[in-house]
């Protein structure tokens, strides 16, 4: 287990050089000129640009500007963003408000998917199974944004049963709703998965022979149906904990969550190349561990599957 | 199944109350409590600073608005855009050359430091120097010896031209006469800053320390969340607070703000977002505001393209000018939300003229457009698959719409082929015009940064200025400018600045559009919302309910 652990770990190294590379020359290839973009519709101060540029290494090829940005991952100094703040400032900033409302929404999803997913499936055929079919098929096929704009008016601006957007704290509940929104299209998959899953364990031998031995029914679905029907669920959750971070810039945007989507979309937009990086590839970690960790969890759901060789 | 069901019949409400009402109300509340409460934290939105705080160093509207409220500088401008003393007693210059700056006894910066004339002299030499790399540093372009000091990789740390006489008097020599120059000094390059900001820009960009009618919270900047400004108790200007602060919190995107403003968790929305031009009046009801301002949206023809040269190329300006119906435009797409324009400047200013000799080319006359294109035509025939192309910005400001309606009004008006040219940012737009690549006309708007006619020419369509999208030259034009900036008074100068834009309006080196009018919005709670000269409410003035 620890040699296979150990493993993933060193996979991370390539994975890591390559991410930074790749979004390093996406932004750099961005067409304009981010220093003469602070000018605006001014004149550009020649000296004062020169002088810009040699401090963000704009002035420099782009291999020696890449490398210059991982001697100074190494040196665990990220650089400044335009504002003159440092990089990792800002990064501890926004995580941890987007990874309290992708965490939130991933429990939301999580709770409520399985749920009504294992109900659905029990009662395969019946009303409630045919209504959660179809309305989990409305929910994955209006996008997010429309989703996000029509609660944030009904519940935020006609109920007032919640804020609009979220405040300066970003506390949990101000990030109920934005969660909601941001989990419901995972939600319905999840649904879905538990069902079908469920659905397919039902007929299993093991399940049959757990009747038979007369167990509790509950015993029968707690542990033997619902605990192997989760293995599906859980490689998506753990793969979806990622997507929620990286993909919450639509919900982050609407809510106007002071987040990771929010600063990155700002970031992409004045081609901070340094700031940009640095917030991709703390997603993309957060997407490599998640995804270990699903496949450790794996092991522990089905011991049948042992990684060690 | 509930929540499902719950969001179905939510969604399906909601676009049937959106077609139905437009966005209906938003709903009710009480949040003040007696009239004109001067205790009201006042919530606004704003959008975080793209620099730090250092007055010389911003050139956007999220930090000027905070810097415009936490400084106070040698005079600061009154709603309609006259200049009105703060700090200084008098600014006087026979010549309109050698200026006296007297400035008023004990002013203090909020950190106790006295503010003298030696302050004056400091915090604008270190915004023109070069080593100091600050954005605005060219506004200090017109005093003797910016040169020097600006130049790239320059020693230099003082400029010639600023002399400290005593305590409480400067003088201040300038290259050349400008008769506007004092005109320009409320504009945030040439806030005083204290010594310590100087000698630590860093710590101060971030905690900046003024002199204004605000002073920022402890604290008070959260990154991309908001920043709060308290009252400054020892101000004594013109400008005194009348609420109990200013918190602005900071979006990413409009519409969110909107839709604070309409639950009331917001109470002074600047720029009413586009999506709801359409229905903003029924939503707020009278809590709103359009007020004209000093800006103006315009397309820049540059004359380096062959076909837009010469005579035949004026001619083609004219009639491109004379096909758009500006009317039609700033009422459909706008819905109001624009002026047309009558010159090269705005209404607000002082000493605008909407009846310019000239200015009939910026009137709609489809038939005397399609007659100037006949004529060009007779000199320099146009190639009829040549696609007139208004190149723009996508990224916000919503220009696609307008961009679309007046390309439609030039293939019908003169039947030749025009589309819209759309840049994914507003950086790749700028880079095409100031390396002079532009393949066909850009839009253009210019917001004045500070209330003066040549601000909007000057900079724009003078021989080699910075924002000369165009590449226009023409000496005439720039000897008329540099008349109006060496007359004796600010009113003479107007005059001959209008003299100057006879000139502009047959050549039409950007074709004059429309006015901006600011929209704004407020909440429940506030009241006494007024926005000035540069379309900015005047935050100090709003008070509580």
């Amino acid at each position: 287990m620890a040699t296979y652990i150990l493993k993933r770990f060193l996979q991370l190294i390539p994975v890591f050089l390559g991410a930074t590379l790749l979004v390093y020359f996406l932004v750099f290839s961005l067409p304009g000129d981010p220093i003469a973009a602070l000018f605006g519709d001014k004149p550009v101060n020649e000296a004062v640009a020169a002088k810009l540029r040699a401090q963000y290494n704009l002035d420099q090829p782009f291999i020696v500007q890449y490398l210059l940005y991982l001697k100074s991952i190494f040196t665990f100094d990220l650089g400044q963003d335009f504002s003159g703040r440092p990089i990792a400032a800002v990064l501890g900033e926004v995580f941890p408000v987007t990874a309290r409302l992708a965490v939130m929404a991933l429990i939301f999803e999580a709770v409520f998917g399985i749920a009504f997913g294992l109900v659905a499936g029990l009662r395969k055929g019946k009303l409630f199974d045919g209504t959660v079919l179809i309305a989990s098929l409305i929910v994955i096929g209006i996008p997010i944004f429309v989703l996000g704009f029509i609660l944030q008016f009904f519940i935020g601006v006609q109920l007032g049963w919640a804020k609009p957007t979220v405040s300066a704290a970003a506390t949990v509940q101000d990030l109920i709703l934005p969660a909601i929104v941001l989990g419901l299209a995972s939600f319905a998959y999840v649904l879905r998965l538990t069902r079908t899953s469920v659905i397919e364990n039902m007929n299993a031998d093991y399940v049959r022979t757990a009747t038979a031995k007369g167990l509790s029914r509950f015993r029968v679905i707690n542990v033997h149906i619902l605990r192997n029907s989760l293995i599906p669920v859980v490689t998506f959750l753990g793969a979806d904990l990622g997507t929620l971070m990286g993909g919450a810039i639509v919900t982050e945007g609407i809510f106007n969550v002071p987040g990771v989507g929010n600063r990155l979309y700002r970031a992409v937009l004045s081609g901070e190349g340094p700031t940009v990086v640095s917030i991709v590839t703390v997603l993309v970690l957060i997407y490599c561990l998640s995804n270990l960790l699903v496949d450790l969890l794996y092991a522990w759901l089905d011991p049948r599957i042992r990684y060690d060789s | 199944m509930r929540f499902s069901r719950t969001s179905k019949a939510l969604g399906v409400a909601a676009i049937i109350a959106l077609a139905a009402t437009g966005c209906g109300g938003g709903g009710s509340n009480n949040s003040g409590s007696s009239a004109g409460d001067p205790n009201k934290v006042i919530i606004a939105d704003g959008s975080e600073p793209q620099r730090p705080l250092m007055p010389a160093d911003i050139n956007e509207v999220g930090g000027g608005k905070i810097a415009t409220l936490i400084f106070s500088g040698l005079v600061s401008y009154d709603p309609s855009g006259k200049p009105v003393n703060e700090l200084a007693e008098s600014i006087e210059a026979p010549d309109a050359k050698n200026f006296t700056i007297k400035l008023k006894k004990d002013q203090k910066f909020t950190n106790g430091e006295a503010i003298t004339a030696k302050t004056f002299v400091d915090s604008w030499n270190f915004g023109a120097a070069a080593k100091n790399a600050q954005l605005s540093a060219t506004f200090f372009e017109s005093i003797k010896g910016y040169d020097e000091t600006s130049a790239e990789g320059s020693t230099v740390e003082t400029m010639s031209g600023l002399k400290v006489v005593d305590d409480t008097t400067f003088t201040v020599e300038l290259k050349q006469p400008e008769s506007d120059w004092p005109l320009r000094l409320g504009y945030t390059a040439f806030m005083p800053l204290p010594a310590a900001a100087l000698a630590d820009p860093k710590t101060y960009g971030e905690k900046p320390v003024g002199n204004g009618p605000y002073k920022m919270a402890e604290n008070g900047w959260q990154h991309n969340v908001q920043i709060q400004l308290v009252p400054n108790a020892d101000y004594n200007g013109p400008r005194k607070a009348k609420n109990g602060g200013v918190t602005f919190k900071i979006f990413q995107n409009d519409d969110a703000a909107y839709q604070d403003l309409l639950s009331n968790n917001l109470d002074i929305l600047q720029t009413i977002p586009t999506s709801a031009l359409k229905n903003f009046k029924t939503d707020l009801g009278d809590r709103f505001i359009e007020k004209p301002y000093a800006g103006n949206q315009t397309i820049a023809i540059p004359e380096y393209l062959p076909e837009w040269s010469g005579e035949a190329g004026k001619l083609r300006r004219q009639a491109i000018s004379m096909a758009i119906n500006r009317e039609e435009i700033t009422k459909v797409i706008f819905s109001g939300g624009r002026q047309p324009a009558k010159d090269f400047t705005a209404p607000v200013l002082d000493g605008y003229s909407d009846s310019i000799p000239g200015s009939d080319n910026l009137k709609f006359d489809a038939a005397k457009a399609k007659d100037l294109w006949a004529k060009a035509d007779a000199i320099q025939k146009w190639d009829p698959n040549t696609v007139f192309t208004v190149a723009y910005n996508a990224d916000k400001g919503g220009h696609k719409a307008w961009v679309e309606a007046m390309t439609n009004q030039l293939k019908n008006n003169l039947g030749i082929k025009a589309e819209g040219l759309p840049f994914a940012t507003f950086k790749e737009a700028r880079d095409l015009a100031t390396s002079a690549k532009l393949t066909g006309s850009i839009r253009a708007g210019w917001q004045a940064d500070y209330p003066s006619l040549y601000n909007f020419l000057g900079p724009i369509y003078k021989t080699g200025a910075g924002s000369n999208d165009a590449r226009y030259a023409n000496p005439e034009f720039d000897k008329a400018i540099s008349d109006g900036l060496s007359a004796p008074s600010v009113s003479d100068g107007n005059k001959a600045m209008n003299k100057a834009q006879e000139i502009l309006l047959k050549d039409l080196p950007a074709i004059p559009l429309w006015y901006q009018v600011a929209q704004g919005g407020w909440s429940t709670g506030v009241s006494n919302v007024d926005y000035g000269w540069d379309g900015v409410p005047l935050y100090y003035n709003i008070t509580g309910k």
